[in-house]
């Protein structure tokens, strides 16, 4: 049996950064400098007036490598916040996909059926493809384009994970 | 005055100068040209002009380690900018306070592949603790007091901002430091006192603890050195000391154990791996020191007090974590004791310290001088019994076997006084070191302990020497080889010196000479004390070449990838333990 301190998780990471030129690359450069994982990255500003912008990280690791990450990240200078989303209590996520699909005839039905099922949404339409966008978790999307792979999967684009603390604290 | 129209460059030096700064070491270029005529037309700052930039930063970090004060430079775009990046990493991994202003081309030339540009920014950004471009003359004055206050601050560093040529020829107004507001990287500088507090019970309780410090404690300042020893002695333990801790605790303390790690004594590792309790100050359990990590110290409980929270559990989980500034801490940990009337357990005490004695009845780092020979182990421990009683006595070294050996034979009463480049182990460092060191205390005793081949490396700086008649001795250890690589080739690969060899060396006392110092030579055991001698009653820079044993190698040594108790003693020891494939793969 593998020991608990050897257990690699999936952690979803919040960083409040000051929105400056290179802070991503930062982030990102200490990432693949110290040999962490990315799983998936998003960032935008998120407060203009204040110029803050937030950059939310899943990576997985020991826990010995993810309280590095941390630890790591929070010594940035532009860093004012880090926060572990899947340690400090509950928290939602959400993913975003546009997933593009060209069949016709059954198959063309089909995939139109089962985005109805995953409650995603035609952005575009034409005799040959659908865009559908759909919005959930990660293990959502991934069982939808997985669906979608034998009925015509052509393009993918997804923003990956946003994610935000239940409750009334803020980051 | 605050408002008075200046421009860009003389903005920049107004900032300089508010930052205490008094000496910059730098090397002019085109895109700096505005800043040069800036420091041309003044009499507060000094400018120490190097020959290579790479020299800049290694003598910047003397000047900062030998002061506690940032070290400055200056140097100009593209080709100057790259030749910074190894002090720069060497700065980080050492946590040595730098700012180095990088020129840069115009900003509307940047990204176009201008003459002498580089992604300055780009390229420095994983090797310092942070950086900047500044695109606005508005933006110049804020900046450079924010990468003073983040370089000296917390875990100090080095800091890059990088000037385009336009900025710093536009006009603007100065902002001076206290107009500035630093909202930003403010660490943490006192210890959570319930974890103080549970640090001291585990120590107070300990039958077999061990200090074991480092260079943090250097950097928190002189009083962390008093307190640390004052804590030592109030408690009656064993103290080690890392590479770059040496000074923070007396050396002659008969409670010091001598360094620790690779090349460090029987005594001090042994007392690692067999303690109960450890408390580690201001020191990181870099591969050095833990040698294979699994082995590493098992039985100890064991208390981490860094100011960087990235240096708990990185390597070794730790099980009393304190994050705060070494002398905050060790004042809170001194007063606690003290109310607690901590009574260490004198009987475990007694035979902790009888068991210690035994290992340093092995006298690890003993050696024969005998024959025609002189031995590296002798030169220095020479060179140590002329200084020691002398006033001002700072010491660099190069990277290698000499600097093992300077590190295990010259004793450091004091902190500051002893400069070496530790992390990255960078050859070449102690020459522009000394420089730094000579700069910042004109009439201290400044010796760079050298290597033939290290010195090779930044010799043209000789020339800068020579400029400022900075009296630094050069105490050469030539074995001709790249003693440490010599070493590693013998024990690891059979005896197969690749390359290791240094053929076609300077005659360093024609050399000396042509640079308009002095070179000396020592080629017989009874030579060296009367080379010493010499060197020391010169005011003028010294190369001392002092021939020693080609095949000394520098024990005692901990194999990579063996344990502490693996440690070989002498060259006797080498055939019964082969270093394992893992090993191997460290260096």
């Amino acid at each position: 049996m593998t020991p608990k301190s050897e257990i690699e998780n999936s952690h979803t990471i919040a960083v409040l950064v000051d929105n400056e030129p290179g802070v991503l690359a930062r982030v990102i450069g200490l990432f693949a400098g110290r040999g962490y994982n990315i799983e998936s990255l998003t960032v935008a500003e998120v407060a203009a007036g204040e110029n803050l912008s937030r950059i939310t990280i899943v990576t997985s690791g020991t826990p010995m490598i993810i309280e590095q990450i941390k630890a790591q990240l929070d010594r940035l200078v532009p860093v004012h916040k880090v926060s572990d989303l899947t340690m400090d209590g509950p928290a939602v996520e959400r993913e975003l996909a546009l997933v593009k699909v060209a069949s016709s005839g059954d198959k063309r039905v089909e995939s139109l059926r089962i985005a109805d099922i995953f409650r995603a949404r035609v952005l575009d339409s034409t005799n040959d493809s659908f865009v559908f966008e759909i919005v959930g978790d990660t293990g959502k999307l991934n069982a939808f384009i997985e669906l979608m792979e034998p009925l015509g999967l052509v393009d993918v684009s997804r923003t990956g994970v946003v994610a935000i603390a239940r409750g009334t604290g803020a980051l | 005055m605050a408002n008075e129209q200046m421009n860009g460059s003389e903005i920049l030096l107004k900032c300089l100068v508010d930052q205490d700064v008094t000496e910059i070491f730098g090397y002019p270029g085109g895109a700096v040209l505005p800043i040069y005529d800036a420091i041309f037309n003044q009499n507060a700052l000094r400018h120490i002009l190097v020959r290579q930039e790479a020299g800049a930063v290694h003598a910047a970090e003397g000047y900062a380690r030998s002061t506690g004060k940032v070290g400055v430079v200056l140097v100009t775009s593209g080709p100057g900018a790259t030749n910074v990046v190894t002090g720069l990493t060497d700065a980080l991994m050492d946590s040595i306070p730098i700012v180095c202003l990088t020129g840069q081309v115009p900003t509307h030339l940047i990204g176009n592949d201008a003459f002498q540009e580089a992604d300055t920014t780009g390229i420095t950004r994983p090797c310092t603790k942070h950086n900047y471009l500044v695109k606005t003359v508005d933006d110049l004055a804020r900046t450079v007091h924010e990468a003073f206050h983040v370089a000296r601050s917390g875990r100090p560093g080095p800091v890059v901002v990088d000037l385009p040529k336009d900025v710093v020829q536009a006009p603007g107004v100065y902002t001076p430091p206290n107009k500035v507001k630093l909202k930003r990287y403010n660490p943490q500088v006192k210890g959570d006192l319930k974890a103080i507090k549970q640090a001291v019970e585990l120590l107070a309780q300990a039958k077999k603890p061990v200090f074991y410090c480092g260079g943090g404690v250097i950097n928190s300042g002189p009083a962390a050195s008093q307190l640390l020893t004052q804590f030592v002695r109030l408690t009656g333990y064993p103290c080690t000391l890392t590479l770059m801790g040496l000074g923070a605790y007396p050396a002659s303390d008969p409670q010091f154990l001598g360094m620790l790690g690779m090349h460090g004594t029987y005594e001090a590792n042994l007392a690692m791996h067999d303690c109960d309790v450890m408390i580690c100050v201001g020191a990181r359990f870099d591969d050095r020191i833990t040698g294979k990590l699994d082995e590493f110290s098992p039985g100890s409980k064991k208390i981490h007090i860094d100011i960087d929270p990235s240096s708990i559990n990185k390597n070794v989980r730790v099980d009393v974590p304190i994050i705060g500034d070494v002398a905050h801490v060790l004042e809170d940990m001194i007063k606690i004791w003290k109310s607690e009337q901590a009574k260490p357990d004198q009987k475990a005490l007694k035979a902790w310290w009888k068991q210690i004695d035994e290992w340093r009845a092995k006298d690890c780092l003993k050696y024969t001088q005998k024959g025609d020979v002189i031995k590296p182990q002798y030169a220095i421990q020479r060179l140590y019994e002329a200084t020691k009683n002398l006033e001002d006595v700072f010491i660099t070294t190069e990277v290698g076997q000499h600097q093992m050996w300077a590190a295990q034979f010259y004793g450091f009463e004091e902190p500051n006084r002893w400069m070496t480049s530790g992390g990255l182990g960078t050859m070449g460092y102690g020459l522009p070191a000394a420089m730094g060191v000579q700069v910042a205390h004109p009439d201290a005793l400044v010796i760079d302990i050298a290597g033939e081949a290290s010195i090779l490396m930044n010799i043209q700086e000789m020339s800068t020497v020579a400029q400022y008649r900075l009296p630094v001795k050069i105490f050469i250890l030539n074995n001709e080889y790249m003693g440490m690589v010599r070493q590693w080739q013998e024990l690891l690969y059979e005896g197969r010196y690749a390359e290791s060899y240094m053929e076609s060396l300077p005659d360093f006392v024609k050399l000396a000479e042509s640079f308009g110092a002095v070179g000396l030579r020592a080629e017989k055991p009874g030579d060296v004390d009367g080379l010493i001698k010499e060197m020391l009653a010169i005011d003028k820079a010294v190369i001392a070449d002092v021939m020693i044993d080609k095949t000394e190698n520098c024990f005692p040594m901990i194999p990579a990838g063996a344990a502490h108790h693996e440690m070989l003693l002498g060259p006797g020891d080498e055939a019964e333990k082969p270093t394992s494939e893992d090993g191997m793969v460290l260096v």
